[in-house]
């Protein structure tokens, strides 16, 4: 049985050696350079005796960047990309929670990490991947390897303001990777348009069945998703003909009418989530491409990945939302009520999961860990965890699951999940401040921040750039007079909301 | 070309839009900005930018933004 996600890569590259697998506008790497460079890559952590430890993997975006990661695997470590977008402020705190004794750079990012507050060692790539190939080193790290073992830490939004670490082994990327491919049908003819960053877990979906089907992806540039035409482009020169996307990115194209100008032509497969997909905007990519199969997807990263999907199969009204849909095979989807009680038929519960899918929770971090992952409440029995994912969920009269609401303050932005608390903990940090209060505009897609304090709105907006990453900077930002608080002086969301709708 | 200068200081309010010239190529502006941007100048100014007229030329500075917009009105 397989039991390593680099079992896919040592079968892929006896059959395709000379198979591009990874690309990007101008560089691109075969099975084989994929193969050869992971491996001398491992050997020198090998040799140094580093096992089962965080390795960060700090590098622009590049198909070395994706080696990197197989490599620290294949090493018996497990990986933890960072990123030149994310701000000085959190990766101190994600080094900070880590402790890492390694971290790869790229000739760029060395010089950033130079100033890194950490006591590991700073390593190039490049000249990691000059290692000779310690074999037996890598066979008997293979050998102890366990499904169980971890492979990555990816941050996430935390409410207290400290991103979380979330970590996943072998067996719940192999399930994924399984269900994934066979519901959207990927095979060796795929060639991936990958636009989500590599920080996250959503690019999964691209990297790992590139390796178990010999398929290829493409890198596409972040500057391109500014462009819709030459967006578009991009995909028919390298005959792109499946992409998994944040909404945000395909609404993009969509929205401007790039359609009217130039069409996708080998496009077959389109998979998109994280967000509410617009009707409208829906409505124009399936005129565009009617043959075209379209699958929602829905999943927390600490359900690995994405764990529901819901094949496109009808048309839906202007103020229908797309369903969430089934879950996939191998993983249960229960949704709890309030008395930690099956919701009745029709009724909303949280959206719980329960399966491989599973990751192991947050590293270094075990109160936040038990507050999420916990006795499945319906078995007395025997241990068995679940995740709560705060979704609150229900079904429709087909069956199939929707998403209704938050039980917190998360919300989803251009295909980001963010805590609104994040963001208020790191205005509220600053000394001149009293007081924040963070809503979301659904219906704009705008995070609105309202405080009360001795600085002004540009100002603000300047030192968030510092703290927080790109996608967390409020969209809109008002000083108030003093901040409308419920009569048990918590701050009034309600009250601000309804503010915000009536001033815009 | 003030009202540009003001909606481009809202999304960066560090950055002098009035000698800025290169906000695409430097980075400065991102996918983010370029669609809450071109939503508001579609709002302010009445006029629908489409997808053509959407290249790094045109939005690389507040005068070639507002060059853009005068154009389409004029239209």
């Amino acid at each position: 049985m397989q039991n390593h996600v680099l079992d896919y890569l040592d079968s892929t590259v006896k059959r395709v050696p000379d198979k591009i697998a990874f690309a990007n506008e101008t560089d691109a790497l075969t099975f084989q350079q994929v193969y050869d460079q992971n491996r001398a890559l491992a050997s020198f952590f090998i040799n140094k005796g580093l096992y089962k430890e965080p390795v960060v993997v700090f590098m622009n975006k590049h198909p070395k960047t994706i080696t990197a990661f197989f490599g620290v695997i294949n090493s018996g470590n497990f990986y933890v990309p960072i990123d030149e977008e994310m701000p000085r402020v959190r990766i101190d705190l994600i080094l900070d929670n880590l402790k890492p004794r390694a971290i790869i750079c790229d000739a760029q990012t060395v010089e950033i990490a130079k100033d890194f507050k950490f006591d590991g060692e700073l390593y190039l790539y490049d000249e990691l991947i000059q290692t000779a190939v310690n074999e037996e080193g890598l066979t008997d790290v293979r050998a102890k390897a366990i499904d169980t073992d971890p492979i990555y830490v990816v941050f996430t939004s935390g409410s207290t303001g400290i991103p979380k670490g979330v970590v996943a082994c072998h067996r719940s990327v192999l399930d994924y990777i399984e269900q994934l491919s066979e519901t959207l049908e990927f095979n060796e003819e795929t060639v991936f348009g990958n636009q989500t960053p590599l920080y996250f877990d959503a690019c999964l979906k691209e990297l790992y069945p590139t390796l178990k089907f010999g398929a290829t992806t493409y890198l596409v540039p972040k500057s391109l998703f500014m462009f819709p035409i030459k967006l578009v482009e991009f995909l028919n020169e390298h005959k792109i003909n499946t992409i998994c996307w944040v909404v945000s990115a395909l609404t993009m194209i969509s929205a401007f009418g790039a359609f009217k100008k130039v069409v996708p032509q080998y496009l077959h497969t389109i998979a998109f989530g994280s967000e509410v997909f617009p009707i409208k905007q829906f409505r124009i990519w399936r005129e565009t491409l009617p043959n075209a199969k379209f699958t929602n997807l829905y999943g927390p990263t600490e359900g690995t990945g994405m764990c529901c999907y819901y094949k496109v199969n009808r048309d839906f009204e202007l103020d229908e939302a797309i369903p969430v849909g089934r879950p996939f095979k191998n993983t249960e989807i229960i949704l709890l009520d309030e008395n930690n009680k099956r919701a009745a038929d029709g009724e909303p519960g949280e959206i719980c999961i329960r399966g491989t899918s599973l990751t192991m929770g947050y590293y270094n971090n075990p109160e936040k860990t038990a507050e999420a992952f916990v006795q499945n409440p319906l078995n007395t029995a025997y241990p068995e965890l679940i995740y709560r994912t705060g979704d609150i969920g229900k079904y429709n009269e087909y069956g199939e699951l929707v998403f209704v609401s938050r039980k917190d303050y998360q919300i989803k932005h251009m295909g980001h999940r963010i805590e609104l608390g994040e963001i208020e903990v790191n205005v509220n940090m600053l000394e001149e401040i009293k007081l924040s209060g963070c809503i979301y505009d659904t219906e704009k897609g705008k995070i609105v921040l309202y405080y009360v304090g001795d600085m002004e709105t540009g100002e603000l907006t300047k030192i968030l750039r510092e703290k927080l990453p790109r996608y967390m900077i409020p969209n809109y930002i008002e000083k108030l007079e003093e901040m409308p608080l419920t009569p048990n002086g918590k701050i009034n969301r309600v009250f601000l909301k309804e503010k915000y709708k009536k001033d815009h | 070309m003030n009202e540009i200068i003001e909606i481009l200081s809202g999304l960066h309010p560090d950055i002098d839009f009035e000698t800025a010239d290169n906000l695409v190529d430097s980075k400065i502006l991102d996918s983010f900005d370029i669609v809450s941007l071109i939503a508001e100048i579609n709002d302010n100014f009445d006029i629908a930018i489409s997808a053509e007229e959407i290249t790094p030329e045109n939005f690389n500075s507040a005068e070639a933004i507002w060059n853009l917009v005068e154009r389409l009105m004029e239209e």
